[in-house]
Formats: structure tokens, sequence, C-alpha cells
């Protein structure tokens, strides 16, 4: 029964001429990716910025992809890594389809698998540099999941990766309920996605917002949202403050 | 120029905590329903406990990815187990197995705070509680995770447990029969939910709102398995959610 792991059988693993084939930290990074379910499958938003440390380098970048028939992958973390776990799961799609028998891999099938990525790769000390947001619907069946780079994952009515974490999910655990319409769901995330404008450092302002359902996979174009910066307070934010400036 | 140190770490402590209490027919086996990281909750809704044979059930507590590759290893080998030998394993049985399987990760270890509980071959209660790395014990009853420190001294002063350092070692089983046990799970997380921020239900709501399910009040719950001669049950209980 094979029970050994990597660092038993190859010595290499741990000295220095190894080491730097090994993820130390990311450098082309997507922020939050937001998730909820709705009455008719899933709605996921995320904004389309690369960023290189705090430099916004790539401002196009699709951080929302369809796997399959039946499921949608947003990544926030290294966009070279979910560049490359698109490509493992385009090869996992191609088998799937290869075997011609009228099934095909669900959002449930296709989580699993990218935990096991996730947490095989944590397991060697080279993580996938990602926090994923996967959603679907098979057999109108809803299903919304998220792993992290260190294969922490769980399925949820509404999930969020990254800052989303902080200042979309209280949100969502207050707004959020069953059976939400696609104009209410589109609303409540465009909220989220507001606040993280507002607030989170690496945010821009261009996102799309996606949507799958039981016949299939929308990606919006891309599209801004409008912010306001008129507040009193930040007229004379030193009003009534002696000494501050 | 010193070497980049890798400034990830390869563990997560998403919290939470686990009893279990052996009776002389029974077994009770509960855990809450948060997942949390740091000062965040990931949610609500997340389930600890794992029936790993018919008379086995495990609960653990710690680092989320490694509890699930663990449960996934052992109910894996227990279909093994079952195809080679043609009947369930019991739970004494799977205690050993539990234990190996942590020490094989020795050196790079499941952070995973585990309590198996269940039934003997003869239908009476045990409980086997483990450290990370193996280290395992027939008790009559323990509790893991990050409530543990409250919980463990309160089931001592409920149970009146014989000392363990007493030879020849008495048996620890409670003669408290079910629904007194399973009471006790209920006070004894409702004390630790009061103290321990990573432990936590939802605020039990009065008996008029009880009709509604538990899909509107979204909260954290806590999760009781309890085995028996007739089977396996599930109850739910609702504690505090902040």
């Amino acid at each position: 029964m094979q029970l050994m792991d990597s660092s038993h059988s190859n010595p290499m693993s741990l000295c220095s001429q190894a080491d730097s084939q090994r993820t130390l930290y990311p450098y082309v990074t997507g922020t939050s990716v937001i998730g909820v379910k709705y009455k008719d499958g899933i709605l996921m938003a995320a904004d389309m910025g690369g960023s290189y440390g705090s430099t916004l380098r790539y401002k196009s970048v699709e951080r929302m992809k369809p796997i399959g028939k039946h499921s949608l992958l947003g990544a926030s973390g290294e966009i070279s890594d979910f560049q490359e776990i698109l490509h493992y799961l385009d090869e996992l799609i191609l088998y799937d389809n290869m075997w011609d028998d009228g099934n095909s891999l669900g959002p449930k099938e296709v989580h699993s698998y990218l935990t096991r990525v996730m947490y095989n790769r944590r397991n060697k000390f080279n993580p996938l540099w990602n926090s994923l947001v996967l959603g679907g619907v098979k057999n109108g069946q809803k299903y919304l999941g998220t792993v992290s780079m260190i294969g922490v994952h769980f399925e949820d009515n509404h999930v969020a990766t990254g800052f989303g974490n902080h200042l979309a999910r209280p949100i969502l655990r207050d707004e959020w309920h069953e059976d939400l319409s696609f104009e209410d769901g589109v609303k409540l995330l465009e909220k989220c996605m507001r606040v993280l404008l507002y607030r989170d450092r690496s945010a821009v302002n261009k996102l799309q917002i996606a949507k799958i359902t039981e016949e299939g996979v929308t990606i919006s174009q891309p599209y801004s949202l409008k912010t306001f910066w008129g507040f009193s307070a930040f007229q004379n934010p030193t009003v009534g403050a002696e000494g501050s400036w | 120029m010193t070497k980049q140190q890798a400034n990830w770490s390869p563990y997560d402590n998403n919290g939470g905590s686990c009893v279990a209490i052996a009776g002389a027919d029974y077994c009770v086996i509960a855990a809450d329903t948060r997942m949390s990281t740091g000062y965040n909750i990931l949610t609500r809704d997340y389930s600890k406990i794992c029936k790993l044979a018919d008379k086995c059930v495990m609960a653990s507590s710690g680092f989320q990815a490694d509890v699930r590759a663990l449960q996934k290893h052992l109910a894996a080998r227990h279909l093994i187990y079952q195809h080679q030998h043609n009947k369930q394993m019991s739970c004494p049985a799977m205690a050993q197995l539990l234990s190996n399987t942590l020490y094989y990760k020795r050196f790079f270890p499941y952070y995973s705070f585990n309590v198996l509980g269940g039934l003997d071959n003869e239908g009476k209660g045990c409980v086997f509680t483990y450290d990370a790395v193996g280290s395992y014990e027939k008790v009559g009853y323990s509790s893991q995770g990050s409530g543990s420190t409250l919980i463990m001294p309160f089931l001592d002063n409920q149970l009146k447990s014989p000392s363990p350092l007493l030879l020849p070692a008495l048996d620890a089983v409670t003669p408290l029969s079910e629904p007194e046990a399973v009471d006790l799970v209920k006070t004894v997380f409702a004390s630790a939910t009061e103290r321990d921020i990573y432990t936590h239900t939802v605020h039990p709501f009065n008996t008029a709102l009880s009709n509604f399910s538990l899909d509107v009040l979204q909260g954290d719950k806590l999760e009781i398995v309890i085995l028996n001669a007739s089977g396996i049950r599930r109850e739910y209980m609702d504690l505090r959610k902040d």
C-alpha cells in the first residue's frame, strides 16, 4: 500500500538546490472573489486586477472561468498558479469527456479534486498560492465551495476569499437569504464589491459578475461601479480635532 | 544576503471542541459546528464528526484539511478491511488503526485532535482519546480542542470517575443513563461556549419559534451523535452565536 510521502523518498527535497523550485511568496496576485447562492444557481464576482506587489500591473485579468458544463471557478492569489490549475482542470475535463458515457463531473467533484490538489501541494511544501471559489449547479442541486492554499475547504451559501472574508461576509451574513432573485443577488454582490473597492488597497474598479445555472455559464462584460466620495466628513476631516492635520 | 525563509505555515487552527462520553450500553459523541481561522468565522455549519464504522464514530478538531485527510484515509482503510475480513471494524480495532496512522506522520503530523467513541464487541460504550501524534488511551470520557481545558475539569467533576492511577485499573464508564449523558453534554457545551471564543453555537430560541426549520436560523450548532444497540442517532442543539 502506497503510504510514503515525498520527504522520505527524496532527500534532496529539503536542501538548497530543490528550494529554488518551491513557492516562497506570490508575485502577481488577484484580490477577493465573492460567491453567493441564489434562486437559479450561483453568482460570483471578482475584479480584473493583477497586482505586482503594490503596482497595479495588469488590469484585464479574468479571474473567473467556466469548468466543464456545470462549474465556475474563481481564484484569488498568484495568477500564474491559477493558470496552472486551469491547465490541470482542462486535462481533468478532457478525460471526463473522453469517457463519453453521458456522465460529467459536477461542481462537488471538481471541488473535491481541487481540494486534493491544493492539499497535496501543501504537503510537499510547494503550495499553489491561491484561494479558490468553486460554484455550480447540477441536476438542480446548487453547490458553492472554497479551498485555500493549505487545503482548508468547506461549502456554504456564501463564500469569499482574502479581504472579502473580512468585509463582504458580514454583509452577506446579514442580507443573504434563500432564493435571492438574480437582480437582488447582483445588487448584493455589487454592494460587497463597492465596500471592497473603498477599503481594499489592491481592488480595482473594473469587475465582472459571473452566473452559473442549470443552463450554463455567463460571465458579464467588464464594468465599473459608481463610487461616492462627497462625504462631508472628507471635506474638512480635521475640523474639531485640535492639533490634527 | 540571508536565504529567504518561507512566510507561510502549512498548518492552521480551525478551532472547535469535541467531547465523548461512554455509558454502559451507549456512547455519546458531540462537537460544535463552527469553523474559524484566527478571529474570523469561515462557516457556522461544519461537521467535525465522522462515522468510521457502524459502531465507531470519530470527532476531531484542529486543522481542518488534515482532519478531512485523516477521515478519508481511515474510511478507505476501513473499506479495505471490510473487503478482506467480511465484517465491520470494531471500535478498539479502529482505535489502534487511528493511533498507527497518526504516528506514521510523526515528523509532519496531522494537526488533528481526536476523540473516538463507539461500542465494543460486547455493546459497552468505549471512548479513546488521542494527541496529534497517536498517543492514545481508553477512557470513560474525554474532550479535545480549544474548549477542552474548560470542559475536561467539568466532566471530571460531574462524572466522578475513579483515579486513572489506581491499580488494577477501574472502569471509568459512567453509570449515567443515556438521556442524562446527552443532557450533560449540552450543559458542558453551553458552559464552554460562554468562555471559549472558538467554540460556539447560537442562542436558544423560545419555543414559539422552534417550529421554524434550522435553515432559517442560520447559526452555529452543537452536533450530538448517540450510538447504542438500536443504531446511530444525530441531534442538533443551538448555542450562542457570538
